[in-house]
């Protein structure tokens, strides 16, 4: 009597687990840790309202492509797309899920956020070490008006391979030659500044530039604004000065025809438009196109599905831009329609 | 009768079978031990083997220049070891040069000189400090340090030690706080309470006799300590400063927070650099399979390598002050 009791405790907990297991699915994701402040409050609304959930892992744009290949993850994230040739060969297809700034950020005496006005060449000049003091001509030249004391430039970098590296330097070397032929773009370069401090992360950058007088870094436009830090004005593709905010995002990647990029391959880095930030980025989601797991891949689409049709205000309030509609739409029709999941 | 009769003859049935469980316990218990042991070799192996594996596409690329090469270019694909393998010696050399002498004067003072009633809080407060995790020396470092030290320290080691000739190179360049220098003084606050703390311990276990006797022939404390205790206790002493220069070759978090992170080699000790731990822990997620992968692999080859022929070296000191302790008496 007690054996058949406990039989019938087993077989009902394997009944339960079964049925349960058959009512939710879990999406499992991995990649830019960029997007994963995005994901987690769309994966939280989801859920809720589909009882489905999603597991990801903020491991990095480079990890998530090689858990992607691997084939451990529903998806993966990465802020690099990934080049054509090599989705075409790994059966795979990606499109871009969320845009963000990468904004210059100094630590000059008496300079306000948003004060300092830079251009490309003088930007990538302090990034090569060839311009090393902030009381250059060049730099006057662009700042008519404001005093900016004299000091040695220390250059704050990102030690990490990150994809925030892989947006700047990819803008670098896209309005500077020497940069191109000298350092190039990656997730991780060898950067050519005599006096570069490179900080782990976001925060490390951050807070090397805070401490550092006379420093210059770059960072995702998040930190720079919640470290109250001063941001600078960049000179765009159409010779505008611009401030870095959501709706300059939202310009640069506007003028972006995603549908033009094979693969949807493209970096919005000097995006065309008055009103474009000059270095923006987005994150691109990665799925195959004849997935293993068919009902997971079908639940990726319907989640991030939802995140452009709901998540808008959500990726706002967090300093994101939500994907134009335009874009979102090519996305259903290109690149979803593409994935097998019947 | 009896008695001798139980001595000599044959052993009773009971002591046969008491004999045969111990031989096997015996049996069992060596067993045991010597599997215990041989895991370990079998781990080690398996940890070169699989180093080597993965690093082999570097080195056959690179040949053994690559730990010569002060080339680290993750975009076209250029690797070399050198940077990082000087970053981490300098690094650690320093964290010696500053940990060892204080260490050696926390174990006096504890061993020898404290009052009784401070001997207690003073020795738990050394071991509390290595209790600390890594990650909160690299916050404190970067913090809190870095700044004090940037600010305060620096210019001051500039104007006076900086200009001197030939010396005065190490202490040139911009005062960041950030640096070889503070990676190093990071460490040694790291590495010192294990310094000190077998220091200490072996200090402790000088037979007083010893020590009496030489007061009574009329040594100060200073003889005492280094006629009696540092040669009594040398092997002791040793493995302590090797097991603190063993953390400060393979530390990560705190040399990652402090070090600065940049791929080149400067004269000066002001100047940012990196280490192979913190190249490694900044790279390793985001590296691609291939040359960055595998050259990666290759610098924790460095690394085991390195902290093989620090432990080789260690041991052959010990053999040779053995041998001299051996000939002089």
């Amino acid at each position: 009597m007690k054996l058949s009791f406990k039989q019938a405790l087993v077989a009902g907990a394997v009944a339960l687990s079964v049925s349960s297991a058959a009512m939710a699915t879990e999406m499992t994701g991995a990649g830019s840790s960029f997007i994963y402040p995005v994901l987690s409050k769309w994966a939280e609304a989801y859920k809720a309202k589909t009882g489905n959930s999603l597991n990801y892992q903020s491991i990095g744009s480079g990890g998530g492509i090689k858990q992607i290949k691997a084939k451990t993850v529903d998806f993966g994230a990465t802020d690099a797309p990934m080049s054509f040739e090599e989705l075409q060969a790994g059966g795979m297809v990606q499109f871009p899920a969320i845009i963000g700034g990468v904004v210059p950020v100094v630590n000059i005496d008496g300079i306000k956020p948003g004060q300092l006005k830079l251009s490309s060449d003088v930007l990538s000049d302090i990034f090569q070490g060839t311009l090393t003091n902030w009381n250059d001509k060049r730099i006057a030249l662009l700042n008519p008006g404001v005093q900016i004391p004299a000091g040695d430039i220390t250059v704050v970098t990102r030690a990490d391979g990150s994809g925030t590296t892989a947006i700047f330097t990819n803008y670098l070397s896209k309005v500077n030659k020497s940069w191109k032929d000298n350092v190039g773009f990656g997730a991780a370069v060898k950067w050519p500044a005599a006096s570069t401090v490179s900080g782990k992360g976001n925060e490390g950058v951050a807070a090397n530039v805070s401490r550092i007088k006379n420093s210059i870094g770059y960072v995702e436009f998040a930190y720079a604004k919640k470290n109250n830090m001063s941001y600078t004005q960049m000179k765009n593709a159409d010779e505008k000065f611009v401030l870095p905010t959501a709706a300059a995002f939202a310009a640069a990647s506007a003028g972006t025809d995603w549908s033009k990029f094979p693969g949807m391959e493209t970096f919005i880095t000097n995006a065309p438009g008055a009103a474009s930030w000059p270095i923006t980025g987005a994150t691109f989601v990665v799925i195959y196109k004849k997935p293993d797991n068919k009902a997971n891949a079908a639940e990726v689409i319907k989640f991030f599905d939802f995140g452009f049709k709901d998540g808008g205000k959500m990726a706002s309030e967090l300093d994101y831009v939500p994907m134009p509609e335009a874009t979102t739409n090519f996305i259903r029709k290109s690149v979803w329609s593409q994935v097998d999941v019947k | 009768m009896q008695s001798t009769s139980s001595t000599l003859g044959l052993p009773s049935a009971k002591a046969v079978q008491i004999a045969r469980r111990q031989r096997i316990q015996d049996f069992l218990f060596h067993a045991i031990t010597q599997f215990f042991s041989m895991l370990v070799l079998f781990v080690l192996a398996g940890i070169i083997g699989s180093l080597l594996i993965n690093a082999w596409p570097a080195l056959k690329t690179f040949g053994p220049g690559f730990f010569l090469d002060d080339e680290w270019d993750i975009v076209n694909d250029q690797f070399g070891g050198l940077i990082s393998i000087y970053g981490t010696l300098v690094s650690s050399i320093i964290a010696l040069a500053i940990a060892v002498p204080l260490s050696f004067g926390i174990a006096v003072f504890l061993t020898e000189m404290c009052p009784d009633f401070l001997k207690r809080p003073l020795g738990t407060a050394v071991e509390l400090l290595a209790a600390v995790p890594s990650i909160i020396y690299g916050m404190f470092g970067l913090f809190v340090f870095a700044p004090i030290f940037g600010d305060y320290i620096e210019p001051v080691l500039q104007a006076t030690l900086g200009k001197i000739p030939l010396l005065g190179i190490l202490f040139s360049g911009p005062t960041n706080g950030i640096g070889m220098l503070c990676a190093g003084l990071i460490l040694a606050m790291m590495i010192l309470p294990f310094i000190a703390s077998v220091m200490r311990d072996v200090f402790e276990i000088v037979p007083p006799v010893l020590k009496e006797s030489a007061y009574g022939i009329g040594c100060t404390r200073w003889e005492v300590v280094t006629r009696i205790v540092l040669p009594y206790t040398q092997a002791g002493v040793v493995g302590g400063v090797m097991l603190g220069l063993g953390r400060a070759l393979g530390e990560t978090m705190a040399v990652t927070f402090v070090i600065g992170n940049a791929s080149r080699i400067s004269p000066s000790l002001f100047a940012p650099g990196s280490s192979i731990a913190s190249t490694l822990a900044n790279q390793f997620g985001e590296a691609d399979a291939g040359l960055h992968f595998s050259s990666l692999f290759a610098l924790g080859l460095a690394l085991f390598f390195i902290t093989f022929v620090v432990l080789a070296l260690a041991k052959w000191m010990l053999l040779s002050m053995e041998k001299a302790k051996g000939v002089k008496s």
